[in-house]
């Protein structure tokens, strides 16, 4: 029998007793009902062979709107007008899909299991799209972690986050689990970073690489909090991010080890304390601000400003580097690049093209020196922060 | 010895964490069939194992083979305590016993549990070796093949046509057992499954060896169904048509109308234009084809006829049946002479299949059924209790000794039924009843029987043993074809076996048509159908008293007829404000609850040509000298004709008119007229004011006595049709459209409404049944939105009362896309479409390593391919705004050239070792490719899980069915004490309903199929109690698994088929 008390002598089995030999009888009342309703709904599901999966509703669950919320958004969206519907269906449809999207949540945490897995019959592009909006993230948001340490600590900031940048909370949490989710999985592993972020997630190339970048500033916890990096993109650091794990990482040498593309060569760091003598040997600083002047000369606009500064801006690019062998240093990169180069470019109203000419006048004429010895180290680390600086320099 | 059976456990994945400390499991397998087990290794510490197991051999009998089911549990291995359940997997091995089915199973099937769902996946191989045993259908009945479908499968061919077969084997409830008290709630749920399971095995096997003694080797539309009794036991029942079947050795052998209804059915039939001949108007009168004989019987048992029944429809061409129509006469009598004697041998004439070959069918009489309520035995029997507990084994013992009154009992009481059944078709004039089921309503000790059909004339032609085919093709290709001959009456016009309301047919004008025909079956395909159909549901609940055994029988058996009535008077009020005049497939089912009766009745409302047009209705108020209200009945009235005239445009309802000739008499028959339907004198003075658009033909009247009536009045008018670019049916296809794509969406949605018990009246329930009704299909409307224009087909609803204040419905259905503009002349674009489908389809796996050489694999992003797949969408024509939550899915499944598959297979080319070789100058360059490096690329099998398509009618569209690979028939249980974890019971119904799919489709998988067809979900039985945070559910569910190949990838030959074919049956139809 159901309800309590109803069990019989023997059933010293909990578990057993409460489906014995009848069918409930009767459920004691569950609450207070409204009064006047004349039928209330206890279940209400929909399964299809092929799961139905809605684009909309599946957004509105991503952003962590609750069940109601998302109900009242669809109805703002006038979806009812559309199909005549009645704002119940339109409940027990989000109902639905939510209910779906909590079971599938579970297998979007491990992509490879959401394509082998048998309970839910999802066409190969709708599995897909399903990941890839799973996977994608805020750029507010990310802005907000990006480098950050991806810690129970961070999490707990994830209120201030989600107040800060209007996005739920909810959604914040999962993003945060993703980045936290991805980096737990490629941590330590072999190979590509983008190559295991895509064997293990199944993203696309762009969001994979964006994965990388996100991973790889956790590892390394640059600073991109400071307001003078406000004015910087999520791609900006992203794309800075690619151009490290090409040139500066373990992997960019030798391609058996672990964490490969996750941590900085700590040998080059080292090295680039060599560039030191660039700046610190007063003739060849001499001898590289006249080779670049004089291939400059007349072909840069702003080429009195490059002449006056470039000792100071030369200076700045190698303490830069020299200073990496310090994780705090390396922590402040963007903000060293920013306030070494690019605020004073910025300050005298470099246009782009003259600060591509320059620096690529910069990086070339080391090669003319004869008394540097490290030119490979040059090109490993100038190649790099060329690109960088110039997807840094804007307004 | 007859039989090897060879298992072989592969590998496992995905499996659930069984050791905590290590988060890994130790899982091992054990391997059971009859009482044989055998063991796998353990394989340690891995969520993935792979055992590679020796072939594990049984030799067994083949009884044992057909009746036994094959079980594999997987466990823990625990070195200190028990080793623990992961779950298990229960094969059936049917499909391998015949020699044209499955040869091997093979495949990944969810391991699954009856506590926890599924948990992970299992990779077995089964092979049978059966030797050649001269004896071998002393006790087996192997090779007998058994097709849920209810028409002549696809593939094959009837040669003859024997009838009807049935059985019935009845066990004690292992739920219901005393062991059950002490044991745990998964080895009670597991020893149900397992016994269910066994019955199952041997019912078929039993009905096999019916099969074989009337020399058939087939049973076609085989329906097997499981009552529940609790205390006093398990029946499982089965019946089905033995037939003798021929492969269709070829697809190139064709022999126009003999053939079975085959793949051209679906091209063909089609383009029945609504036949410009037809004659319409003429009076028309209410008119029930029906009989209600109310035959008290002993035992609280009392059966009524009426209407009922349920499924689908498989066209059928032009042809045949109207030999006798035509004539007339002399060759009629003939048949029927042939046909009774053909027919007189079996003890029931009857016929599960709603389809048939052309030609089979000859008339219909109409829709004939019966119940009875019985009182099931408390257990009296002594020796039932108790003694039972100690022994595990559920075979064949346990009935035969303890209760082995117990299955006669149940034959007594179907033959009882069927007795009826029998004789109310023959006071129909006819000697058959075709689309024949039985269901069952049980609560508590009360259990209503019921069985319905259609009472039918049929051809002796599929009848009897060396029928000269040739001379009897002969004589019907001479006859000219009629598309009406179905209609005609089989009765006698003198003689009628109940006040009917005859005209001349109006497609041929020789015979005589009834003015309404309610059938079971389907719609015939040669049947001329003007406009399109509708499904047509009554829905409606009786308060009954609580009682106790036999005063609750007494009171139900008295409540019965009366909603019969109501029932009918229901449907029949629904069908005229439609504007139709026949139903196909109709299914009534009445539930029985502790405190109330439930009927619902489903079907398929279509205009006949051949029939008269359907006159209106009309209401007569009872006080008409008072002013307001008659201004209230004639608003009322108004109401009701708008509706009828908005039907008629929605379904496209336009009888060609015609002038002259009235034929037969205009007024009602006294016979309907009770409490609503009263006689038109009453209501003479509003008939000049009102229904001017119904002009001449006589209506149908309504009278407003009380405000039951006024109820009733407004529940017609509160059914609002489907939303433009929606129809539904409960037959297979819809009457009136004919080019479906190939994009098929199966469901299950159940709904359970909690009455508040305060306001229970009759009307509140009723209101309250039909809005839970409508709204479910509001819902269904809105889900599949993005489908339209589309068809519910085969809509089956399920009406169950679980509890006092509890009703649950249970929908299954199928929504099938149609092109609306596009008419046959499609074919060609159509096929070069899914040609191009077939063959990404096909290279997918070569394709890939192919592109993963070339350089532009990395560089291949995902805007192509999305770009690709969008213009696809785009051609098929359909509009942008529905695609933006496209459910296309059988077409995006279709061409999964999506980058997802790239991903895969560059995941896959990483793993193999991802050497890094170039540092250099590529690599600055920004966001390029540099960050691919080299790899080889070797293939792997790292296949995404194939598509199985499910559905419940027995074609699928745009595809031909080459392989029936066996009968599916399977029985879950799923149990919880986590309710609230697991989302409440609809999270609880939801994830089981999505396992039971995933189970089916991986069974069929591994038969080496790609889809079911003729898919039912016969019982899902669900119970609760949020306060304990449990509930239970049971599942049961059947098709036929098969294989199908898309039309566009036959050859060429079998594309001109239809052609020919269709050419053929036009030629047939022309001359009339």
């Amino acid at each position: 029998m159901l309800g309590p008390g109803a069990r019989s002598g023997i059933s010293a089995l909990p578990e057993v007793a409460w489906r014995r030999h009848a069918r409930p009888q009767q459920c004691p009342a569950r609450g207070a009902r409204a009064p006047g309703v004349a039928m209330t709904s206890e279940l209400d599901i929909f399964v299809g062979n092929t799961t139905l999966i809605d684009e909309d509703v599946y957004r509105l669950w991503l952003d962590g709107y609750s069940v109601t919320d998302a109900v009242a958004l669809r109805v703002r969206s006038g979806i009812l007008e559309q199909t005549g519907a009645t704002a119940a269906v339109l409940q027990s449809d989000t109902m639905d899909h939510y209910r779906t999207f909590h079971m599938l949540e579970r297998l979007l945490h491990a992509p490879p299991k959401l394509l082998h897995q048998l309970i839910f019959q999802i066409p190969p592009s709708r599995q897909a799209l399903l990941i890839e909006r799973y996977y994608a993230f805020d750029e507010a948001f990310v802005r907000e972690v990006l480098g950050k340490k991806l810690s129970k600590g961070t999490k707990k900031d994830l209120d201030d986050i989600s107040t800060k940048t209007g996005i739920t909370l909810k959604s914040c949490r999962r993003q945060f689990d993703n980045f936290k989710r991805v980096f737990k999985v490629v941590e330590e592993m072999r190979g590509s970073l983008v190559d295991n972020i895509q064997q293990h997630f199944l993203l696309s190339d762009r969001l994979a690489r964006d994965y990388a970048a996100i991973v790889f500033f956790a590892n390394n916890r640059f600073e991109t909090g400071k307001k003078k990096l406000q004015y910087l993109s999520f791609g900006d650091f992203a794309f800075c991010a690619e151009l490290m794990i090409q040139n500066w990482t373990l992997g960019a040498v030798d391609s058996q080890m672990d964490d490969m593309d996750m941590d900085l060569d700590k040998e080059f760091l080292q090295d680039l304390k060599e560039l030191k003598v660039l700046v610190a040997d007063k003739d060849l600083l001499d001898l590289h601000k006249s080779l670049v002047c004089t291939a400059l000369r007349g072909k840069l606009g702003v080429f009195s400003e490059m002449e006056a500064n470039f000792k100071n801006l030369s200076r700045g690019l190698v303490n830069v580097a020299a200073k990496l062998t310090h994780n705090k240093d390396v922590r402040d990169l963007f903000v060293d690049l920013v306030e070494k180069f690019v605020e004073p470019c910025r300050s005298d109203h470099w246009p782009l093209s003259d600060v591509r000419f320059f620096l690529n006048q910069y990086s070339a004429s080391v090669h003319s020196l004869d008394g540097f010895r490290h030119q490979t180290l040059w090109d490993r680390y100038m190649g790099t922060l060329h690109g960088c600086l110039l997807r840094l320099y804007h307004d | 010895m007859p039989g090897k059976l060879k298992v072989k456990i592969v590998a496992g994945r995905h499996l659930p964490v069984m050791d905590r400390a290590s988060d890994l499991t130790d899982a091992f397998v054990e391997v059971k069939f009859g009482n044989t087990t055998f063991k796998t290794d353990v394989y340690l510490k891995s969520l993935n194992p792979q055992w590679n197991s020796e072939w594990f051999k049984f030799e067994v009998d083949d009884e044992d083979l057909q009746d036994e089911p094959l079980q594999i549990t997987v466990l823990d291995h625990d070195t200190y305590s028990a080793n623990d359940a992961i779950g298990k997997v229960y094969i059936d091995i049917d499909p391998l016993l015949y020699s044209e089915a499955a040869t091997v199973i093979s495949g990944w099937f969810p391991i699954y549990d009856t506590i926890h769902g599924i948990r992970g996946e299992i990779n077995v191989v089964v092979k049978v070796d059966l030797f050649n045993d001269l004896n071998r259908f002393r006790q087996s009945s192997c090779g007998v093949k058994f097709f849920c479908t209810t028409s002549i499968p696809k593939c094959y061919r009837a040669v003859i046509i024997h009838g009807f077969v049935e059985e019935l084997v009845v066990n004690e409830d292992p739920e219901y057992q005393w062991i059950d008290r002490i044991r745990t709630p998964r080895a009670s749920n597991e020893a149900r499954q397992r016994l269910i399971s066994l019955m199952s095995g041997e019912l078929q096997r039993k009905i096999g060896l019916k099969v074989l003694e009337m020399r058939g080797n087939a049973v076609v539309g085989y329906l097997q169904c499981f009552d529940l009794e609790g205390e006093s036991g398990l029946v499982v029942r089965a019946i089905g048509t033995a037939c003798t079947l021929d492969k269709l050795s070829s697809p190139a052998a064709f022999l126009p109308a003999c053939n079975s209804p085959s793949k051209e059915m679906k091209e063909i039939p089609f383009n029945e234009d609504p036949n410009p001949n037809t004659h319409s108007s003429g009076p028309s009168t209410p008119l029930k084809n029906q009989t209600y004989s109310f035959s008290p019987s002993k035992s609280y048992s009392r059966q009524s006829s009426s209407s009922d029944t349920d499924l689908s429809l498989t066209p059928k061409t032009g042809m045949g049946s109207g030999s006798a129509g035509k004539e007339g006469g002399p060759f009629k009598a003939l048949l029927r002479q042939q046909t009774q004697s053909a027919l007189e041998q079996r003890e029931f004439p009857f016929f599960t299949l709603t389809a048939f070959p052309p030609g089979f069918l000859v008339h219909v009489g109409g829709v004939v059924s019966a119940r009875s309520v019985k009182l099931l035995d408390r257990i009296h029997n002594p020796a039932f209790v108790g003694i039972m507990g100690n022994t595990r084994s559920y075979k064949l013992l346990d009935w035969n000794s303890f209760n082995s009154d117990e299955p006669e009992t149940r034959d007594a009481w179907w033959a009882e039924i069927r007795q009826e059944i029998k004789s109310h078709a023959k006071a129909l004039g006819c000697h058959a009843v075709v689309g024949y089921s039985e269901s069952t309503s049980i609560c508590e000790e009360v259990c209503i029987l019921s069985a319905s059909g259609t009472a039918a004339v049929l051809n002796p032609r599929f009848l009897q043993d060396g029928t000269v085919e040739g001379c009897l093709e002969q004589r019907l290709e001479e006859n000219l074809p009629t598309r009406c001959g179905f209609c005609h009456i089989p009765y006698d016009e003198l003689n009628m076996p109940f006040p009917a309301h005859l005209t001349y047919c109006y497609n041929c004008r020789k015979q005589k048509v009834p003015d309404v025909l309610f059938t079971t079956i389907d719609l015939p395909t040669d049947a001329t159908v003007i406009g399109k159909g509708c499904l047509i549901q009554a829905r409606l609940c009786r308060l009954k008293k609580k009682a106790q055994a036999e005063a609750n029988a007494t009171a139900i058996s008295n409540l019965l007829p009366f909603m019969e009535y109501e029932v009918h008077t229901q449907l029949m009020n629904k069908l005229k404000l439609k504007g139709m005049n026949a139903l196909f497939g109709l299914r009534i089912q009445i539930t029985v609850g502790e405190n109330m009766l439930m009927g619902l009745a489903s079907a398929t409302g279509v205009y006949l040509a051949a029939l008269p047009t359907p006159g209106g209705i009309q209401i007569a108020g009872k006080t008409p000298n008072d002013g307001s209200y008659e201004q209230h009945i004639s608003h009322m009235q108004k109401k009701i004709n708008d509706t009828i005239a908005k039907n008629k445009e929605l379904y496209e309802i336009s009888p060609p008119e015609i002038s002259e000739e009235i034929i037969g008499s205009p007024i009602p028959e006294p016979r309907q007229r009770s409490r609503l339907l009263r006689s038109q004198s009453e209501s003479s003075d509003e008939v000049t004011e009102l229904d001017l658009s119904h002009g001449k033909k006589d209506a149908f009247v309504l009278e407003i006595d009380d405000t039951d009536a006024m109820e009733d009045v407004h529940s017609l008018l509160t059914d609002v049709p489907p939303p433009s670019g929606f129809y539904s049916c409960n037959t297979e296809i819809m009457p009136g459209i004919n080019n479906w794509t190939s994009e098929i969406q199966m469901f299950t949605s159940v709904r359970v409404i909690r009455l508040s018990s305060l306001n229970l009246t009759n009307q509140a329930l009723n209101k309250n049944f039909n809005d839970l009704c409508e709204n479910l299909l509001k819902s269904l409307y809105f889900k599949l939105r993005s489908m339209i224009p589309c068809c519910l087909c085969h809509v089956n609803f399920t009406v169950s009362l679980p509890e006092d204040e509890l009703i649950q419905v249970t929908v299954t259905a199928v929504a099938i896309t149609f092109d609306k503009n596009q008419a046959l002349q499609t074919t060609k674009t159509h096929v070069e479409k899914s040609l191009q489908r077939a063959s990404t389809d096909n290279e997918e796996l070569l394709q890939f390593p192919l592109e993963l050489c070339s350089d532009s694999l990395s560089s291949h992003p995902l805007p192509p391919a999305k770009e690709h797949l969008e213009s696809a969408s785009s051609n098929s024509g359909i509009p942008a705004a529905q695609r933006a939550t496209s459910v296309d899915y059988s077409s995006f499944a279709d061409r999964c050239s999506s980058w997802i598959e790239l991903i895969k297979l560059k995941a896959q080319t990483i793993r193999r070792g991802s050497i890094k070789t170039t540092v250099t100058v590529e690599k600055a360059s920004p966001v390029g490719d540099g960050n691919f490096r080299n790899r080889s690329a070797p293939p792997c099998a790292n296949s995404t899980v194939g598509v199985v398509k499910m559905t419940p009618l027995s074609f699928i569209p745009g595809a031909k069915i080459t392989k029936y690979l066996g009968i599916i028939n399977m029985f879950f249980i799923r149990e919880t004490t986590s309710l609230r974890e697991e989302g409440g019971v609809s999270g609880f119904l939801h994830a089981f309903i999505a396992e039971v799919f995933a189970m089916v489709r991986a069974h069929v998988a591994a038969l080496g199929g790609n889809a079911v067809v003729s898919y039912i979900m016969k019982q899902c039985v669900f119970m609760e109690n949020p306060n304990k945070n449990q509930a239970q559910c049971l599942i049961n569910v059947s098709g036929d698994a098969v294989v199908f190949v898309r039309e566009s990838d036959l050859e060429v030959v079998s594309t001109q088929q239809p052609t020919a074919n269709c050419q053929s049956s036009c030629t047939e139809g022309g001359p009339s």
